[in-house]
């Protein structure tokens, strides 16, 4: 399997008036293609930073970041962001909402307007189309926000803590969708929590990183088969997710 | 719900509770129009008897007599006047104060540097660049549209500018994450963010491109309200200043009631497009 997306010895400080903050001291990780990568670390340990690197949004200070071979410039079109709230824009029809990341790429043709309409419909909006992010129900509001996201065929997909703002059962509910959804479109994908049963549940690897300024403390291999639910049923998951959690603690003194 | 209009034609708590709503509003616009008459009445009666003298304060038949007199002569024209400077005011301010705000929005530099000049500009009295205006544009019509935009622009400026920047800053961020420029963000999310301010200003400008005008018409002009106004203090026609004034005040509700009928038809669209949803 070849990588799609590495990251190599980056750091990043931010410049404030009250001085620089070291974000991310070394972080360098790959992701293959195909693959759903989660990464866990302390709150305010630089993990939606990482993401800003990766997105484009931010330059890191040093080291560098290759998606597909070529390094990451400002945003284009090949990484698609999806926040933690699901950001509709409550003035645009589901559809329109669909359509936005084509539109503002200007890459937004007959085809491509049929393969995001094909995308709402394969993910059960169709009825909901033409009506408008009110009436729609959390859960279906983070699927739309995916539609949105893929509809622009990204190379690489990123989730800052997607489902943070959704109740628990809502949230075991959309976890299993976006799961299901990235799998069968086969994105390559990271997944940025701070809820390591979560990232146990969807990765197939974690990067556990240390508290800020940010170092990649280990790499760990899920390697239990099943989508979230039936990994979340199995001891393995729950074992796996305590021996990382008791990893962080460690890290956290 | 179950309805229980039988034959006493008893009513379910929610026709009880939608009846006392309907009820409460009637009672206050009772109310209002009431006062209204009232107000008009005791004036009317007050002179009549002679307790107070309707040379100062004129009195409501005078006024109607006056405004009958004004409109056989050329009160249309003096309101024609009036009326074309105000939506002139209006509209240029409105316009230019909008485009204004979406530049200062689009250069962050320029928005920095302008702010303690709008902030001294917006606490400045406008009138006191009166005789300035008139030596600019000298003591015409010019004037006072000049006045009535001074008044209303830098209002527009500030509100809508705030406006704009009220866009969430996830909004902006996910766009930016799809690669989209600084004129793609306006166009996507900052404005429609903004359609709330604008409104709301328009609201605002109706009230204040009035005031500029009249105080305009105080300075310069040999013609409209305002002008009638100044003439009749000059020779104490008190008829006439009230006349002149009842009819402004007349306009600026109507002005006002059009702002409002617009902006409700605006919303009443925006949720017609959220009407045809199957759940």
């Amino acid at each position: 399997m070849s990588d799609l997306l590495t990251l190599d010895k980056v750091a990043l400080s931010y410049h404030t008036a009250g001085g620089e903050t070291e974000a991310l001291k070394s972080v360098s990780f790959s992701a293959r293609r195909g693959e759903f990568l989660s990464i866990v670390g302390p709150s305010g340990c630089g993990k939606t930073t990482i993401l800003s690197v990766v997105a484009g949004l931010l330059t890191p200070t040093s080291g560098s970041v290759l998606l597909d071979g070529a390094p990451v410039g400002p945003p284009d079109g090949n990484v698609g962001y999806m926040l933690q709230r699901d950001t509709l824009f409550e003035w645009l029809t589901v559809c329109a909402n669909t359509l936005l990341g084509l539109r503002v790429q200007k890459k937004l043709t007959d085809e491509s307007r049929a393969y995001a309409r094909s995308l709402i419909e394969k993910y059960g909006l169709g009825e909901f189309a033409d009506s408008y992010p009110t009436r729609l129900s959390g859960g279906m509001r983070q699927r739309a926000a995916l539609v949105r996201t893929l509809a622009f065929r990204p190379k690489l997909l990123l989730l800052d803590e997607p489902f943070s703002a959704l109740d628990f059962q809502t949230r075991t509910d959309v976890a299993e969708d976006v799961r299901g959804i990235i799998a069968q479109e086969g994105v390559t994908t990271l997944l940025v929590t701070h809820d390591v049963p979560e990232a146990v549940c969807m990765g197939d690897r974690i990067v556990l990183l240390s508290p800020r300024p940010a170092v990649v403390k280990e790499i760990v291999d899920v390697g239990i088969p099943g989508t979230p639910s039936e990994r979340r049923a199995s001891p393995r998951s729950a074992r796996l997710a305590e021996e990382i959690m008791e990893k962080l603690r460690r890290e956290d003194g | 719900m179950k309805r229980k209009t039988n034959g006493s034609g008893e009513l379910t708590p929610h026709e009880r509770y939608l009846l006392g709503v309907r009820r409460g509003k009637l009672i206050v616009r009772l109310w209002q129009i009431l006062l209204f008459i009232a107000f008009i009445g005791l004036w009317e009666l007050l002179t009549a008897v002679g307790w107070i003298d309707p040379f100062f304060t004129s009195s409501p038949s005078r006024i109607i007599a006056t405004i009958a007199e004004l409109m056989a002569d050329d009160f249309m024209y003096h309101i024609g006047v009036t009326l074309l400077e105000c939506t002139i005011g209006f509209t240029v301010s409105m316009a230019l104060g909008s485009a204004i705000a979406v530049c200062l929005w689009l250069s962050e530099a320029a928005q920095k540097i302008a702010e303690p000049y709008l902030v001294v500009l917006n606490a400045l009295p406008k009138i006191a660049l009166g005789p300035l205006l008139i030596i600019w544009v000298g003591s015409g019509a010019k004037a006072i549209v000049l006045m009535a935009v001074l008044i209303c622009i830098i209002v527009t400026v500030i509100s809508v500018l705030e406006g704009l920047c009220s866009a969430a800053p996830d909004k902006l961020l996910l766009l930016r994450s799809m690669g989209a420029s600084r004129l793609q963000l306006l166009r996507y999310a900052v404005l429609p963010s903004a359609v709330p301010a604008f409104l709301s200003v328009l609201k605002i400008n109706v009230g204040l491109s009035w005031v500029g005008t009249v105080m305009g018409e105080y300075l310069v002009s040999g013609a409209g309200l305002g002008y009638l106004i100044v003439y009749g203090g000059q020779v104490f026609k008190t008829d006439l200043v009230m006349a002149a004034t009842v009819t402004l005040c007349a306009l600026a509700a109507l002005m006002y009631g059009a702002v409002a009928l617009a902006e409700r038809l605006y919303t009443r669209s925006k949720n017609k497009r959220r009407a045809p949803d199957k759940i």
